[in-house]
C-alpha cells in the first residue's frame, strides 16, 4: 500500500466525494470529516515513513499516459512537499469538521473533497502537464464555493478568480510546451517530466523568456504584486471555509511552484530576475500593510495582511540559498496555519454578528475571553513574535536574503515590524475599550467546535514556534538538494556567484571534522 | 468516329467506392421501404440507418487495415484517393453521424423525424461529404460538397419554423455563393495548370516555378473565400450563429462539426503545397484569418443571451483555432487538427444535446429563446445530474484538464511551439481564456445564480423535457469520450499521426 500511498492520498477524497452523492443530507457532515480525518491520518502515516535523510524523491510512482508525447503521470514526495501535503489534509479535516450552518451543506463538502484532490495532486504531481492538470482543477471547485456561498459579489469575485488564474496558468502552459520542445530537441524524446527538465541547462537568453512565462502563472497565482487584486474580492465574498483553504493551501501552489520549477529549471535567470522580484516583494510587503491599515472590514485586513506576508516567502524564496529557501517553505507552513487560524477566528465572529465590520465591534475581550485570547496568540504569530511558528519562517527567510542584500532586507524587516501597526490596530478596535454596542453584549464566547479547529492550530503555532526541528531537517535536506542542482546548472558567473555551492560546504564541514 | 475503352475492372479498383456506396443503398432502401410501406414509425429509420452507418464504419476498417499495409490507394480512374487524411475524417464523419441520427428518438414529437425522407436526405449527405474527403479531383470534391450541402439545406428547413426556414435560406444563399466562389477558383487553376487534380496542380505549379503568381492568387483567394463560409472563418461567418439558431440544437451539434471537417481536409490538401511553397502572401492571410476568427468569435461570444448562439460563435472560434493547424502546415500541426476535432466532435455534440433534451414546445414568459441563460439558472438545485454533466462539457469546451478538448488544445499550441510560432501560440492559449469567460457564465447561471419558480415546481422536468432512453446514451457516450479521453490519448495519437505521416502531410 505504502507504494501507492500518493495515487491513494489523492483520489481517496475525491472517490469519497463520488460516494458522497448517495449520503443522507442529515449525515452528510459526519461523513465528510470521517474522509477528511482518514485522508490526514494517510498523510500523517507518510510522514512517519518519510525517510529524513533522503534528498530526492520518495514513494515514486510512474504509470504512462501519454508516452508518445512524453506525459507521464509521476508522482514523489520530497521535504519541499511534504509538510505542504499534511497541511492540506489538516486544513481540509478541520474546516470540514467546523464547517458551520450552511445551505447545501452536502454540495459544499462533496466540493471540498474534490478540491482536496486537487490540492494534494498539484503538490505531488512531478510531471508538469500531471502538475498543470491538478493546478488548472483546483479552479473549479473554488470557483464553486466562492461563487455559490459566498457574499453579494460573490459572482463578480468567483469569476475574476478563475480568469484571473486562468489566464496566467494558460501563459504558464505555453512555457512548459516550450519546455518539452527544448528537451526534445537536445534528447530527441518528448518529455514533461519535472526530474528530466532538471537534467537540462538551457542557455541564458531561453531561461529569461522561459522565466517570464512561468512567473506569469506563478505570480498570479502567489499573487504577488501588481497582480493580486483579484485576492482580496475572493477572499471578500468567499465563505469561511473558502479563505481559510485559499490562504491556507492554493496560495502556496504559486510560491512552491517557483521552487519546484522556477529556481531549479532556470537558475541563471533566478538570478538575473532575483532583485527585480525581490524589489517587487518588498513593495507587495509595504503596500499591503498600508492597504490593510485602511479596511474597516476585518477580513480584509487580513487578507491583505496574509498578502503582505506571502511578500516574505517570496523574498525568502528568491535569497537563492538554502537558509532563505528553507525559510519561505516553512513559513508557507506557517503562514498556513496563522492566515487559515484567523480566517476561521473572523468566521466565529461573523456567524454571530453577520458583519465583519470593525465599527461594530470593541471591548470584545469582556464578553468573549477566550475568542480574544486565541485571536491574540494568532495575530502576535502573524506579526511574527519570537517563539511563534511565523517568527522562524521570517527570520530564516530573512537571513537568507541577507547574504544577497542587506539593504532590501533591512527594508524588508523594517516593513515587517511597521506592519505589526494594523494588527494591532485592528485588534485594539475590536478588542479593547468599552462594549458600547448593544448587540455584542451577549455573544457567546468560542463553542466546542470552533475550539476542535483553534485549539490544535493554536498548539501547532506554539510548538513549531519553539521547536521546529522536526519540520525544518527535512526540509532543510531537500532545499540543499536543490541548491546544489542549480549551482552546478548555472552557467553565468554571476549566478555560481550568487548561489551558494552547498555540497562544497559539507567538504569542508567533514574535512574540518577530520583534521581535527 | 469514337475508339472503345478499354479498362479493366481491376484497374478501377472500385473497392474504394464501398464506403460511399453503403450510405447511398441505406438511402435508396429506406426510400423503397417508404414506397411500399408508408407510415412506419421514425425508430425503423433510425436503426436502419445505425446500421448501415455500421456497415460503413466496417468498410472503413476494411480500407484503414489496407492503407496501412499498402500505402495509399487511388481508386476508379484515379479520381478516389483513399488516403490516411480521407480514412480519419471519414471515421469522425461516420462515428459523429452515429452518435448524432438516435438523438431524433427524442420524447417530444418533432415535424421533420415523422419523414423518412428525412433520413435518405441524411445519409445522401453522409455519402456527400464522403466523397469530398475522398478525393483530390476538384470537381468530384464539388460534387460532393454539393450533394451533401443541398442535403443539409432541406434537413434545415424541415425543423419547420420559420427561423428554420430563414436560416435554411440563408445557409442555401451563402452555400451558393461560397459554391461560385468554388467553382471559380478552380477554373483559374484548370486554366493555369490544364489539370483539375490538386497533386497534378502542386506539380505543374511547382514545374514553372510559380510563373503566373498573380492568378494562382486570384485562384487563392476565390479559394479562400469558398471555405472561408464553409468553416465559418471570420468575416465569412456572418450565417453561423443565425443558422444554428434556426435549426434544431442537434442539427447545430452535428453541423459544427461534421461539414467541417469534410471542409477542413480539403483545405488542407490545397492549401498545404501553396504554403509549403511559401507564398508568403497566403501566409499573412491565413495568420491573420485564423487570429481574427479565433478572438472576434470568442469577444462576440461574450455578449450573447443565448446558449445556442453562443455555442455558435464558441464553435466559431474554434474552427480558427483549428485552422492553425493549416497554416504551421507540419505533420504535428496536421495530426493535432485531426485530434482536436475527435475530441471536440464528442464535447460539442454532448453540449448540444444537452440543449436538445431540454428543449421546450412553448417558452415560457421569462425566456425570449430557446435555450436563453435565464432557461438554466439555478439548474444545480432543481436537477443536479444535468447541471453537472453539462458543467463538464463547458470546462471542456473552456480547455481545462484532464477533459477532452484540453488534449487537443495542447497538442496543438505544442505544434505552433515546435514550429516556431511562438506569438500565434500565446494567441491561441490567450483565447482560450477570453473564451474561458462565456463557458464560465452559463456554469455561473447554472450553479450560483437562484432557480426561478416555476422550474422549482416541476422539479426541474424542463431540463429532462425532451430525454429518451437513446438520447440518454448518447450523452453517456459523450461524457465518456470527454471525462476519460486521456485513457485513448495514445493510441489515438499514435493512430492518427501514422495516418496523416503516411499520407505525405
Amino acid at each position: 500500500m505504502l507504494d501507492h500511498i500518493l495515487s491513494i492520498l489523492i483520489f481517496f477524497p475525491a472517490f469519497a466525494g463520488v460516494m458522497g452523492f448517495m449520503i443522507n443530507k442529515e449525515s452528510m457532515r459526519a461523513y465528510g470529516t470521517a474522509v477528511a480525518t482518514i485522508e490526514f491520518a494517510l498523510s500523517l502515516w507518510l510522514w512517519f515513513s518519510f525517510d529524513n535523510n533522503v534528498s530526492g524523491m520518495q514513494f515514486m510512482e510512474h504509470m504512462a499516459l501519454v508516452p508518445s508525447f512524453g506525459i507521464n503521470y509521476i508522482l514523489g514526495v520530497d521535504g519541499i512537499s511534504l509538510f505542504i501535503i499534511i497541511l492540506a489534509a489538516f486544513f481540509t479535516m478541520i474546516g470540514i469538521a467546523s464547517l458551520t450552518d450552511t445551505k447545501n451543506v452536502k454540495n459544499m463538502i462533496i466540493t471540498l473533497l474534490f478540491l482536496q484532490m486537487t490540492m494534494i495532486g498539484v503538490f505531488v504531481a512531478l510531471d508538469a502537464i500531471v502538475f498543470y492538470v491538478f493546478w488548472e482543477l483546483s479552479l473549479v471547485p473554488m470557483l464553486y464555493i466562492i461563487g455559490a456561498w459566498g457574499g453579494p459579489l460573490r459572482i463578480y469575485a468567483s469569476v475574476k478568480f478563475f480568469l484571473y488564474t486562468f489566464t496566467g496558468s494558460l501563459v504558464m502552459l505555453v512555457g512548459m510546451l516550450f519546455m518539452a520542445y527544448f528537451f526534445y530537441q537536445a534528447t530527441g524524446v518528448w518529455s514533461f517530466a519535472i526530474l528530466d527538465w532538471y537534467r537540462l541547462i538551457l542557455p541564458e537568453s531561453f531561461q529569461l523568456w522561459l522565466f517570464a512565462a512561468f512567473f506569469v502563472g506563478f505570480a498570479i497565482k502567489v499573487p504577488m504584486f501588481p497582480f493580486h487584486t483579484w485576492l482580496p474580492y475572493a477572499h471578500g465574498q468567499a465563505p469561511t471555509i473558502g479563505s481559510v483553504i485559499l490562504a491556507a493551501i492554493l496560495l502556496k501552489m504559486g510560491t512552491y511552484a517557483f521552487i519546484r520549477f522556477s529556481l531549479p529549471l532556470f537558475p541563471d535567470a533566478s538570478v538575473f530576475f532575483m532583485y527585480p522580484i525581490a524589489i517587487l516583494a518588498i513593495i507587495m510587503i509595504i503596500y499591503t500593510a498600508m492597504v490593510a491599515y485602511a479596511q474597516k472590514d476585518i477580513k480584509q485586513v487580513v487578507a491583505y495582511s496574509s498578502v503582505s506576508h506571502m511578500g516574505v516567502i517570496i523574498l525568502g524564496t528568491f535569497a537563492l540559498n538554502v537558509e532563505g529557501i528553507t525559510g519561505s517553505i516553512f513559513l508557507m507552513i506557517a503562514h498556513g496555519v496563522v492566515s487559515g487560524a484567523l480566517f476561521l477566528l473572523v468566521g466565529v465572529i461573523y456567524d454571530r454578528r453577520h458583519t465583519k465590520l470593525m465599527s461594530e465591534f470593541g471591548g470584545l475581550a469582556h464578553v468573549m475571553p477566550r475568542y480574544a485570547t486565541i485571536f491574540g496568540l494568532m495575530l502576535m504569530a502573524s506579526v511574527g513574535m519570537p517563539l511563534t511558528i511565523n517568527f522562524v519562517g521570517e527570520f530564516l527567510s530573512l537571513l537568507g536574503f541577507y547574504q544577497q542584500s542587506h539593504i532590501l532586507t533591512l527594508l524588508a524587516g523594517i516593513a515587517i515590524v511597521v506592519g505589526a501597526i494594523y494588527m494591532l490596530t485592528a485588534f485594539k478596535k475590536i478588542f479593547f475599550g468599552e462594549l458600547t454596542n448593544e448587540a455584542n453584549k451577549n455573544l457567546p464566547d468560542v463553542s466546542k467546535r470552533e475550539l476542535l479547529a483553534l485549539i490544535p492550530l493554536s498548539i501547532i503555532t506554539v510548538w513549531l514556534g519553539i521547536y521546529p526541528k522536526p519540520v525544518l531537517d527535512p526540509i532543510n535536506n531537500s532545499v540543499e538538494a536543490v541548491v546544489q542542482l542549480m549551482h552546478n546548472k548555472a552557467t553565468s558567473h554571476e549566478a555560481k556567484m550568487r548561489i551558494p555551492n552547498v555540497s562544497g560546504v559539507v567538504i569542508s564541514k567533514t574535512t574540518a571534522k577530520e583534521a581535527h | 468516329m469514337l475508339s472503345p475503352v478499354n479498362v479493366s475492372l481491376e484497374s478501377l479498383n472500385l473497392i474504394t467506392l464501398a464506403p460511399m456506396l453503403i450510405p447511398v443503398i441505406g438511402a435508396l432502401l429506406i426510400l423503397v421501404i417508404d414506397i411500399i410501406k408508408g407510415g412506419l414509425d421514425k425508430s425503423l429509420y433510425v436503426v436502419l440507418s445505425i446500421l448501415f452507418l455500421a456497415l460503413d464504419f466496417g468498410a472503413l476498417l476494411e480500407s484503414a487495415g489496407a492503407f496501412s499495409k499498402n500505402g495509399i490507394m487511388l481508386g476508379v480512374f484515379d479520381v478516389m484517393l483513399i488516403d490516411g487524411l480521407a480514412i480519419i475524417s471519414q471515421f469522425i464523419i461516420v462515428v459523429t453521424s452515429m452518435l448524432f441520427i438516435p438523438l431524433a428518438l427524442t420524447h417530444k414529437r418533432f415535424h421533420e423525424f415523422s419523414y423518412p425522407e428525412f433520413f435518405a436526405l441524411f445519409l445522401f449527405m453522409i455519402a456527400g461529404f464522403q466523397f469530398m474527403v475522398a478525393s483530390d479531383n476538384l470537381i468530384l470534391i464539388f460534387v460532393g460538397l454539393e450533394t451533401a450541402s443541398l442535403a443539409l439545406y432541406t434537413l434545415i428547413a424541415m425543423h419547420n419554423r420559420d427561423k428554420s426556414f430563414e436560416a435554411a435560406i440563408k445557409y442555401f444563399t451563402m452555400g451558393a455563393l461560397a459554391a461560385g466562389f468554388y467553382s471559380f477558383g478552380s477554373m483559374v487553376f484548370y486554366a493555369l495548370t490544364g489539370s483539375i487534380e490538386i497533386n497534378q496542380i502542386a506539380a505543374v505549379l511547382q514545374a514553372n516555378n510559380y510563373a503566373d503568381i498573380g492568378f494562382v492568387l486570384v485562384a487563392v483567394v476565390m479559394m479562400l473565400a469558398s471555405f472561408g463560409f464553409k468553416l465559418s472563418i471570420v468575416p465569412f461567418h456572418t450565417w453561423t450563429p443565425d443558422v444554428y439558431e434556426g435549426s434544431s440544437a442537434a442539427m447545430a451539434g452535428y453541423m459544427s462539426i461534421v461539414p467541417k471537417i469534410a471542409a477542413f481536409v480539403v483545405a488542407m490538401r490545397l492549401f498545404e503545397f501553396l504554403i509549403h511553397a511559401n507564398i508568403v502572401w497566403l501566409e499573412v492571410v491565413l495568420y491573420v484569418f485564423v487570429v481574427v476568427t479565433m478572438t472576434a468569435a470568442n469577444i462576440w461570444a461574450l455578449v450573447q443571451s443565448d446558449v445556442k448562439r453562443m455555442l455558435a460563435y464558441s464553435s466559431i472560434s474554434h474552427a480558427g483555432f483549428v485552422m492553425a493547424a493549416i497554416l504551421i502546415g507540419t505533420t504535428q500541426s496536421n495530426s493535432a487538427l485531426f485530434l482536436y476535432w475527435i475530441l471536440f466532435s464528442f464535447t460539442n455534440l454532448g453540449s448540444f444535446s444537452m440543449l436538445w433534451i431540454s428543449r421546450q414546445k412553448e417558452l415560457p414568459g421569462y425566456q425570449k429563446t430557446d435555450h436563453s441563460f435565464e432557461k438554466f439558472s439555478g439548474m444545480i438545485q432543481t436537477s443536479p445530474m444535468a447541471a453537472i454533466v453539462m458543467g463538464l462539457f463547458m470546462l471542456s469546451l473552456a480547455g481545462l484538464p484532464p477533459f477532452a478538448l484540453f488534449w487537443g488544445k495542447i497538442y496543438m499550441i505544442s505544434s505552433a511551439v515546435t514550429s516556431g510560432y511562438t506569438l500565434l501560440a500565446l494567441i491561441m492559449a490567450l483565447n482560450s481564456a477570453i473564451a474561458g469567460y462565456y463557458y464560465i457564465k452559463l456554469i455561473v447561471y447554472m450553479f450560483m445564480k437562484d432557480p426561478i419558480t416555476s422550474n422549482v415546481d416541476n422539479n426541474g422536468q424542463l431540463y429532462v423535457a425532451n430525454a429518451t432512453t437513446a438520447l440518454k446514451t448518447i450523452i453517456g457516450f459523450a461524457i465518456i469520450g470527454t471525462v476519460f479521453a486521456f485513457v485513448a490519448l495514445d493510441s489515438l495519437l499514435e493512430f492518427v499521426t501514422a495516418f496523416v505521416y503516411n499520407s505525405g502531410y
